[in-house]
């Protein structure tokens, strides 16, 4: 059972990653647009988006 | 731009850092219900981004909106730019819009949600260790890891019931999150004890993911609610702050506050008037759609009363004030909005109704079975420890889904066909409805009238397009508007005759267009070419796309149709006709409408009113349920339930009919979660539940209620 003593602290830190990436996700606005985002993946130019890009 | 193998991870980044900066003060979001697919959103963002003074355009498909970030344009120039490129759009209210992006509240739930999800899991890792046979020192720490993890979460995360339970206790009222926060609480608590001195009974799984599900049900629910304004005080805001005093002959600007009946007042061109009065000089078409619902403009003269809220089209007028602050016609009418809006904000939800049956029931089976056991054992621990798996077991989990889960999916289906659902409870009330009441100008019919042209020759069509270029009162426009194409006849000497038309000459002889009364007609307006008699011109209206199939639909499903409007007899007879309808009635002022469905309420029907007009807000608004079109006026849309963003009207019954399923899988959802309190309740109160039996109970009832929801059509 000693094997528990580094498996909780690992599966708990895991987890609590997840969770962190979560919280990033939902702060950066990612489920905003669903659909659209789908959509977006599949648009051959990101022209539209490039004339954000300082390059 | 760093290379990439796939364009689409290189751009997410950057569409996520442009999504985050969206939706700040002072952008400006426009509706666009035609959206669809990824060539829409190309199209859209390049064609704004095209205009001078746009930094930045971001659609949001799943919304189907646009939000645009522009210095100094005027949001009607994007959507011109829009129309250009084939694509529908319209401003709504930026408060509603802006309410769901800068969601603060529903983000911190969905930070709950995480939070509860993450403890639930883990905590439920421990629990199979412990149900599958972990015993002595493990079961011990298993529960204690468990305790670590799940007091922290639920105390966060379980805010909102307490909170929400408090406040509902302090006013001394039972409603549905007094029993959560008290499984919760009571749950928790039981199983610290537990674990402090060793028992087997420990429901921090049971505690977490009640508070999951419950949150997610709390999340959908908010999400269906929108930020509701009243139209009362949308119709309160038309009226102007400042009136022009005439004192002596000289011009004073005062607050209408300060004006008394008998004060002459000045309205000048382009003013709305700030309260009732008589015109004592002058004479003017007045705007005054708002109380008839009349596209047309309508001329004053002399002695003519006007009502607060006209708008002053061609000449400037002098008034006799008449009435002023509660007194005038827009107070009034606002008072009666008011009431209107009042009795329907009395509605109670299904939920709720349920919620007042069930917090009671629950609480006295508790204690009776606290009650049953004491006396039975005399043993007031485990007396209290089955009265909590009572509560636990008891806990409205999938009730507490039911209705939300339900709306959520109900308006989803509904907004993909372009109805945007406002208010909470509006799917509940339009599943009830059972008569229907349109308006006519702009709701059935695309509200700007349209000069029938069918029986007239070339000549005279290029004569009437002449004048009608010539002059620019609003009816002239209106002609004018109605016939672009046109090469004009080539007219000289035209003079304008104030109040009566316009006259010019063609060929050596007299042109006049004007009023019925000043060329010998019967009928406004007129054409006269030489001596000829003159020749009535009538407007025709264009139907709004899906009026006939709605109708009809409507009728085929037994619901009578009628049509209220303030428009002339014959312009409603002749559309009534044309749909088929045989309840049509003319000439009504907004309060006859509010009269009228107040009286078809009183005889116990559920009346669906669909209009457009400010004349129409009252109806709406003491109506069961209400739908205006996005093209509606602001007051209208705040009144209403239901805003139809597409143009098409024939998605109106559909909706009926997904408000009619929706409530069937609310009721289902009550009897799913109904009978497994029936299987579950007894094996409590006898004392057999287990911690295991309460997670098992809860997820698969809320599982159930939540697949169920999806069935809405």
């Amino acid at each position: 059972m000693n094997v528990l003593i580094i498996l909780i602290p690992v599966s708990l830190v895991l987890a609590g990653l997840g969770l962190v990436a979560f919280l990033w996700t939902l702060k950066s606005k990612q489920y905003d647009d669903l659909d659209g985002d789908a959509w977006r993946i599949l648009g051959e130019d990101d022209a539209i988006n490039d004339q954000q890009d300082p390059k | 731009m760093s290379i990439s193998a796939c364009p689409a991870c290189s751009a997410a980044p950057l569409a996520i850092e442009i999504a985050a900066k969206s939706a700040v003060a002072g952008d400006i979001i426009l509706s666009l219900p035609s959206i669809h697919c990824a060539g829409c959103i190309g199209t859209v963002e390049r064609a704004l981004m095209a205009v001078n003074g746009v930094t930045e355009a971001r659609v949001n498909l799943s919304r189907k909106r646009v939000t645009i970030a522009a210095t100094g344009i005027a949001p009607e120039q994007f959507i011109e730019t829009l129309e250009a490129v084939g694509y529908e759009a319209h401003i709504l209210d930026a408060p509603m819009m802006a309410s769901v992006d800068t969601d603060s509240e529903g983000r911190k739930l969905l930070l709950r949600i995480a939070v509860a999800g993450f403890a639930m899991m883990n905590v439920m890792l421990f629990s199979v260790a412990v149900w599958s046979g972990a015993a002595e020192a493990t079961q011990k720490m298993f529960h204690w890891l468990s305790a670590l993890i799940a007091v922290p979460a639920l105390a966060f995360s379980a805010q909102v019931f307490f909170r929400h339970a408090w406040q509902s206790l302090r006013v001394g009222s039972l409603n549905m999150d007094v029993p959560i926060s008290l499984a919760i609480i009571l749950a928790a608590g039981l199983s610290v004890y537990e674990t402090s001195v060793g028992g087997e009974s420990v429901y921090f799984d049971a505690a977490l993911s009640l508070t999951f599900f419950l949150l997610v049900g709390r999340y959908l629910d908010h999400r269906t609610r929108i930020a509701a304004r009243s139209a009362a005080q949308e119709l309160s805001a038309l009226a102007s702050p400042n009136a022009v005093l005439l004192v002596d002959g000289a011009q004073r600007t005062v607050p209408v506050t300060t004006l008394n009946v008998g004060d002459l007042i000045r309205v000048h061109v382009g003013m709305r008037v700030p309260v009732d009065g008589a015109v004592t000089h002058g004479g003017s078409d007045m705007d005054r759609s708002f109380l008839t619902g009349e596209s047309l403009p309508v001329h004053v003269s002399l002695g003519d009363q006007i009502a607060a809220g006209e708008v002053n089209l061609t000449g400037p007028l002098t008034l006799r004030v008449t009435a002023v602050g509660e007194d005038t016609t827009l107070a009034r009418m606002a008072a009666l909005v008011e009431t209107a809006e009042g009795a329907r904000n009395k509605y109670t939800a299904l939920a709720d109704r349920a919620a007042q049956i069930y917090a009671p029931a629950v609480h006295l089976l508790a204690f009776v079975t606290f009650i049953g056991w004491f006396v039975l054992s005399r043993d007031a621990a485990l007396a209290l420890n089955i009265a909590i798996s009572v509560l636990i077991i008891t806990c409205p989990c999938a009730l507490g889904l039911a209705v939300p889960a339900v709306m959520t999916t109900a308006t989803g289906r509904l907004f993909r066909r372009g109805l945007l659902v406002k208010n909470g409870t509006a799917l509940e009330r339009l599943s009830q409805i059972d008569t229907v009441v349109f308006d006519k100008t702009g709701t059935l019919t695309e509200g700007h009238a349209r000069i029938d042209t069918a029986a007239m020759d070339q000549t005279t069509l290029a004569l009437l397009a002449a004048l009608a270029r010539a002059s620019n009162h609003p009816v002239s426009k209106a002609i004018a508007a109605a016939l672009p194409t046109l090469n004009s006849a080539n007219i000289t000497d035209v003079t304008e005759h104030a109040g009566q038309g316009i006259a010019a000459n063609w060929q050596g002889q007299s042109v006049r267009l004007g009023s019925g009364k000043w060329l010998g007609c019967s009928q406004s307006p007129a054409l006269k070419i030489g001596d000829a008699p003159a020749i009535p011109l009538h407007f025709s209206e264009t139907l709004r796309i899906g009026a006939i199939e709605a109708i009809a639909a409507l009728k085929s499903a037994g619901i009578p149709v009628h049509i209220f409007s303030g428009d002339t007899t014959e312009a409603v007879d002749t559309l009534a006709a044309k749909l088929d309808v045989t309840s049509a009635h003319a000439q009504m002022l907004p309060a006859d409408k509010m009269a009228r469905i107040k009286q078809l309420s009183d005889d116990g029907a559920k009346v669906l009113m669909i209009g457009d007009g400010l004349n129409d807000t009252g109806a709406l608004a003491q109506a069961y349920a209400s739908i205006s079109p996005a093209s509606a006026l602001d007051a209208s849309r705040a009144a209403s339930d239901i805003v139809l963003l597409s143009r098409s009207l024939a998605e109106i019954p559909d909706a009926i009919r997904t408000a009619k399923s929706a409530r069937l899988r609310v009721l289902e959802n009550f009897g799913i979660a109904a009978a497994y309190n029936l299987v579950a309740v007894p094996v409590a109160i006898l004392g057999f539940a287990s911690p295991l039996s309460a997670a098992i109970a809860m997820s698969a009832s809320s599982i159930t209620v939540l697949v169920n929801a999806l069935r809405v059509k």
